[in-house]
């Protein structure tokens, strides 16, 4: 299934946030989305799983989802958005328990994503016990555990301390490499959108443009072996973004 | 509080040949945490006692203002001998339960629909607020009048004293939910009923909860009140009688049982809270 966003713009209220954004998320492709904070790359993405209505524009979903995925749409929040009061292996279920699907494939649902992202012998904790890492794997479990067509991912490693950070690209790369999932990748990280990325799109700061798409032809788990070209990647998108992150880091925001 | 503080201890400055004198930094922390003590709560308790029970025997206070402790006592195991305290206890355990229920049921039903839907918060949360501050004890007479000199007018009191408090617990609660956990929800397509029993109602409980103990507290004061009236038996019945008959000790004997239902009651909500929201230690 590809995602295709067809001319969205955004505003609240006179303030505009997004203008003229066309972007297209292929089946099985990692599409990142860098800016400065504050150009609307977390309201596109909730625009584009339709938490959110653009002023004007449309968001097109071209093909069907895969005939078991059960909610092509899928978030990975930056703050894990863990139900406090369930355990690892609630937090999973709830999202399948409205499905009628049986409480045998619950269960298989369940124990398989668990063992895809390394949780299994944590499934009885609660989210309280855990690190912020491996908070952010019960949620990748949970989202993985639907079956998206595309994987929609708002800043999900900001809130991780760096190595953690770095571990959990590496087991994102795995899964990827089991899955071949689709992904709309919110970052303000150059390393994560470089490490991760198939295409990386660079936004403007507000009101948000897309400014330049970057491809990246390095297969994702060979990047490790190509360091300097992924540096000259980063350093030329750094040079792309660094005026507009210093202009937005000293505009006054009103945007309530 | 415990504002134990450390001097800054005088340390010797030591001296070491060709470096400038090296001297500890005096630890400034402390102060202003709390600790537990388990057992400071029985000692001021029992160190009470003995006081008062001193002070009566001495004559210092005058039996007709203050009995002694021993005699509150004494009243209240005549309570126990005559059998009569099962029927004061369980008439007001009878008010107290089937009137906190009622109102603690319908309160959190009001509350959830306040909480969810707009056009309940606009039409009731006024309204809440206009009655929750009227003492229902003024509405008394009133509530004889519609509910009877029996148990109804006894039970409306409580039903409604407890009702308000509990409204406001829960929308309150239902207002603090997380918006994100909402939010989640409706990204993963649950249905409005899911997201409501699975993430608003979990994430409402301790607010609930912690309102549970107001409204219990405000309950044993009405029921205190509303037994005053054309009560037989009761513990407010009971302390009203000993009053009127200015039978001190019986007085006391019936307050000290009002205090160890207000404790009864403390724990089992505890013990709610310790089994709903084990999640949250």
């Amino acid at each position: 299934m590809e995602l295709i966003l067809e001319k969205i713009n955004h505003s609240y209220g006179d303030m505009p946030v997004l203008t003229d954004i066309s972007l297209s998320v292929g089946s099985g492709e990692i599409v990142c989305v860098v800016g400065p904070s504050g150009c609307g790359k977390s309201t596109l993405l909730r625009i584009i799983g339709g938490l959110e209505r653009p002023t004007s524009g449309e968001v097109l979903m071209s093909g069907e989802p895969p005939a078991d995925s059960l909610n092509p749409l899928t978030y990975v929040f930056q703050d894990f958005a863990l139900l406090p009061w369930r355990t690892v292996e609630g937090n999973v279920r709830l999202v399948l328990e409205d499905h009628r699907i049986g409480r045998e494939r619950v269960g298989a649902v369940v124990d398989d994503v668990l063992a895809r992202t390394k949780l299994t012998e944590f499934a009885a904790a609660y989210p309280r016990q855990l690190s912020g890492g491996m908070k952010q794997r019960v949620a990748i479990a949970r989202a993985l555990s639907v079956n998206p067509a595309v994987m929609l991912m708002d800043e999900p490693l900001s809130a991780l301390d760096s190595q953690t950070r770095d571990l959990l690209m590496d087991d994102l790369i795995e899964l990827w490499t089991q899955v071949r999932f689709s992904a709309c990748y919110i970052t303000h990280n150059l390393a994560e959108a470089v490490r991760l990325g198939h295409r990386i799109v660079v936004m403007s700061r507000r009101p948000g443009r897309i400014r330049d798409i970057v491809e990246i032809d390095i297969p994702l788990s060979e990047r490790p072996g190509f360091p300097t070209e992924t540096a000259a990647i980063q350093r030329r998108l750094w040079e792309m973004m660094r005026d507009e992150a210093r202009a937005a880091d000293r505009e006054l925001s009103d945007v309530a | 509080m415990s504002l134990d503080r450390s001097l800054p201890s005088a340390a010797p400055a030591t001296e070491k040949p060709g470096a400038a004198p090296t001297r500890p930094v005096p630890f400034r922390g402390s102060g202003f945490t709390h600790r537990p003590h388990r057992h400071v709560a029985p000692l001021v308790f029992a160190a009470l006692l003995i006081l008062w029970e001193i002070g009566s025997r001495t004559g210092f206070i005058s039996n007709i203002s203050l009995p002694a402790p021993t005699e509150a006592a004494e009243a209240m195991a005549d309570l126990f001998r005559s059998g009569m305290i099962w029927k004061h206890l369980s008439a007001s355990l009878f008010r107290l339960t089937v009137g906190w229920s009622l109102g603690t049921l319908l309160g959190i039903a009001v509350g959830l629909a306040i909480g969810l839907f707009s056009v309940a918060r606009a039409g009731l949360s006024p309204l809440v607020s206009a009655l929750f501050p009227i003492p229902k004890i003024a509405l008394l007479p009133l509530f004889i009048v519609w509910f009877g000199i029996g148990e109804g007018s006894k039970v409306a009191t409580i039903l409604f004293g407890s009702f308000f408090p509990t409204v406001i617990a829960t929308y309150g609660g239902v207002d603090n939910v997380d918006r994100s956990l909402i939010r989640m929800g409706q990204s993963f397509g649950l249905s409005w009923s899911s997201i409501v029993r699975k993430i608003i109602i979990p994430g409402a409980l301790p607010a609930i909860l912690s309102g549970f103990r107001i409204s219990a507290s405000i309950a044993i004061i009405l029921l205190v009140a509303a037994e005053m009236i054309g009560a037989e038996y009761g513990i407010g019945a009971y302390i009203l009688m000993a009053g009127a008959l200015y039978a001190i000790d019986q007085l006391i004997a019936g307050v000290a049982l009002l205090s160890l239902l207000g404790l009864a009651v403390a724990w089992l909500i505890g013990r709610a809270e310790k089994m709903l929201l084990g999640w949250r230690i």
